[in-house]
């Protein structure tokens, strides 16, 4: 994943609560076994029926409980690929926030208040080391856990920091705590 | 100092600070190909190929295709197969279609009893939760984690919060673990248990038998939580005993077993009280799980809501559903139902629909369809003699898979159809572009398909 530290432009609004992963794209694109080209399906029936228009800029508003659903990592490949960098919402769903997080897609947390006030400035300033969204309202502030925005800032694979971390797991396994459980090559 | 469970299991299994160690991989079709790409594109191999298992489920065909190259449709056809291959590659054991133990995810582990008490589970599936029934910690993954776990056997997680919701008294007659965990999300909404590991507990969930209690925690996903989970007891030791999966040191694992419940005394970081026998078969009228009332109730009127979030949302949702605020839920006409998906496909379910359906026909405005969870709750459903009682009644009795649940298979709703589902979703198109669903209890679906419109199981006979 590329890093980032800085998002900056023009944002988009979805102003609508519980957005579901099943809404951001739908069922039928989850047959593709690639990673990439899901942007052109993002809210694919909202957007051909004409209940929504979005432009594909930096940043994205939008409503409470944003993700809920499924777990489908496709959700945010979606909206990155579409152009989004940056979703700025009161709440998110639990594993669509640690999904985007693997991606590079910045989850941002405001108020509600402080949401409505970025969508109303159109235009906006992310920067994931103060973590701060900046706007003609004013500067307000979200959280990213240390460990998190380490992994953004620099684009680190997750995996590879697990894997330094080897030792602990050859001790864990090696303590008999990985012994239990069953053996599903054996079934 | 005392524990909860939750606890217990989370400081068994970390390895380091936010970095637990996961006893069982659960791999399907539709999350994993990415993820098996990321490891060739790394050279990575997947660190132990004994705690994972595979199954094909979401794509596959329910009208008796028996084998991936023979699935019609090509994308699906690729997906299986490419698991099949990825699988064969790495050295997971897979149950892809053709084998005998080929089923839902969630309904297979408990099943061929890998899940047990004390372990934590993963899968690419949200519905994953449903594996905390046994008391173990078991939750949903993305892709990216799918990867994680394929090569580290580990996760990076943050504890979550933990929250317990309490149950007293006992279900009423006709009343299901369906319309327990539906009241519940319509009580704390859909983001209710967003950041917690949740524990049901009370005398009625300990009254519960397994498969009722999987019901329960598999939707702790629709309130927003990652993880339901219910102590273990007596119950959950007795099903895991001469499963496939089960222990060797039998008697020394079921010792371990019954130390996990929350220790008496130990405080939860939020408390939730349910009465639930004031709980009522409970049917939805919206597009998510939290939009759901008792069947006796009216399609509720927008107008009537405080927030104007709440009103928005829910005209928006009326609309979609095309229905009329005040319209009694009795009066509302399915046009499909759909027994089956990780929520109530089980051959439990089954018998309480085929309880139902017996002797009956199903209305003519109605088609429906039974799907089982898995190829052994097929078997076992066939050998009682179940699926006569479906077919002679005018139901389909298909092969097992997620089916109508998510609609990646050819069973699908069509534009406006109606449908009494007793899946977990309810989103917009989630059962088919334009479809409608309504979430009940396999009761009700059942007695909804011979009936041609919701009825209150409760005065039905």
């Amino acid at each position: 994943m590329r890093p980032i530290d800085v998002i900056e432009g023009k944002v988009s609004v979805l102003d609508r609560a519980d957005v579901d992963t099943d809404q951001i794209i739908p069922k039928q694109f989850l047959k593709r076994v690639e990673r990439t080209g899901f942007g052109e399906f993002l809210f694919y029936d909202w957007i051909r029926d004409g209940e929504i228009e979005l432009e594909p800029n930096p940043i994205l508003v939008t409503g409470a409980n944003f993700g809920c659903g499924s777990s489908r990592e496709h959700a945010p490949w979606a909206l990155e690929d579409f152009g989004f960098e940056a979703i700025v919402a009161p709440s998110f769903a639990d594993i669509f926030y640690s999904n985007c997080t693997k991606v590079g897609l910045l989850p941002a947390i405001l108020s509600e208040e402080h949401c409505r006030a970025v969508a109303e400035a159109g235009e906006a300033r992310i920067d994931v080391d103060d973590e701060t969204v900046t706007c003609a309202a004013g500067v307000f502030k979200f959280e990213v856990e240390p460990d998190v925005k380490h992994r953004l800032l620099n684009g680190l694979d997750d995996i590879g920091i697990t894997l330094e971390n080897g030792a602990a797991i050859d001790a864990f396994e090696g303590s008999g705590a990985a012994g239990r459980g069953p053996v599903t090559t054996a079934l | 100092m005392p524990q909860t469970m939750f606890d217990k299991l989370w400081e068994a299994h970390e390895v380091s600070e936010n970095l637990i160690y996961i006893d069982l991989h659960l791999v399907h079709e539709v999350t994993s190909p990415q993820a098996f790409d990321g490891l060739r594109l790394a050279g990575r191999g997947v660190r132990r190929t004994d705690k994972t298992l595979a199954t094909a489920d979401h794509n596959t065909p329910t009208d008796g295709t028996m084998a991936a190259r023979l699935i019609a449709d090509e994308l699906s056809r690729i997906q299986v197969e490419t698991l099949e291959r990825n699988c064969e590659e790495f050295g997971i054991p897979v149950y892809s279609l053709g084998s005998d133990r080929q089923g839902i995810v969630h309904v297979i582990g408990p099943e061929l009893g890998v899940t047990q008490p004390g372990m934590t589970i993963v899968c690419g599936d949200s519905h994953t939760s449903t594996h905390g029934a046994f008391g173990s910690l078991a939750f949903g993954i993305g892709t990216s984690e799918v990867e994680h776990v394929l090569a580290t056997q580990c996760l990076v997680q943050k504890r979550p919060k933990t929250m317990r919701i309490s149950y007293s008294g006992d279900l009423g007659s006709g009343v299901t673990p369906k319309d327990l965990i539906l009241a519940t999300i319509g009580r704390l909404g859909t983001g209710g248990m967003t950041g917690y590991a949740v524990e049901y507990a009370g005398p009625a969930i300990e009254a519960l038998e397994m498969p009722g209690r999987m019901t329960i925690c598999n939707m702790t996903i629709e309130g927003g939580g990652r993880a339901g989970m219910i102590a273990p007891d007596e119950k959950t030791i007795e099903w895991v005993r001469g499963r496939p999966g089960a222990p060797a040191d039998f008697e020394a694992a079921a010792e371990r077993w019954r130390q996990l419940p929350s220790d008496a005394g130990v405080a939860f970081d939020t408390e939730v009280d349910v009465d639930a026998g004031a709980i009522s078969p409970m049917v939805t009228w919206g597009t998510n799980p939290g939009m759901v009332c008792e069947v006796t109730d009216s399609v509720p009127d927008p107008e009537a809501m405080d927030s104007p979030a709440d009103r928005e949302s829910a005209e928006r949702a009326l609309a979609y559903m095309g229905l009329e605020a005040g319209t009694p839920m009795t009066e509302v006409a399915p046009e499909r139902v759909f027994i089956g998906s990780c929520t109530n496909s089980r051959i439990e379910d089954l018998r309480e629909a085929a309880a139902v359906v017996d002797g009956r026909k199903v209305a003519a405005s109605v088609r429906a369809m039974v799907v089982p969870g898995s190829q052994q709750v097929k078997a076992d459903a066939e050998a009682e003699g179940l699926h006569d009682v479906f077919r002679s009644a005018g139901f389909e009795w298909r092969e097992a898979g997620c089916s109508m649940c998510l609609g990646m298979n050819p069973d699908i709703l069509i534009e406006g159809e109606r449908c009494a589902s007793t899946s977990n979703r309810n989103f917009e198109g989630r059962q088919g572009k334009g479809g409608r669903t309504h979430l009940v209890s396999p009761k009700m679906a059942a007695a909804a398909a011979i009936e041609g419109h919701f009825v209150d199981i409760r005065d039905w006979s």
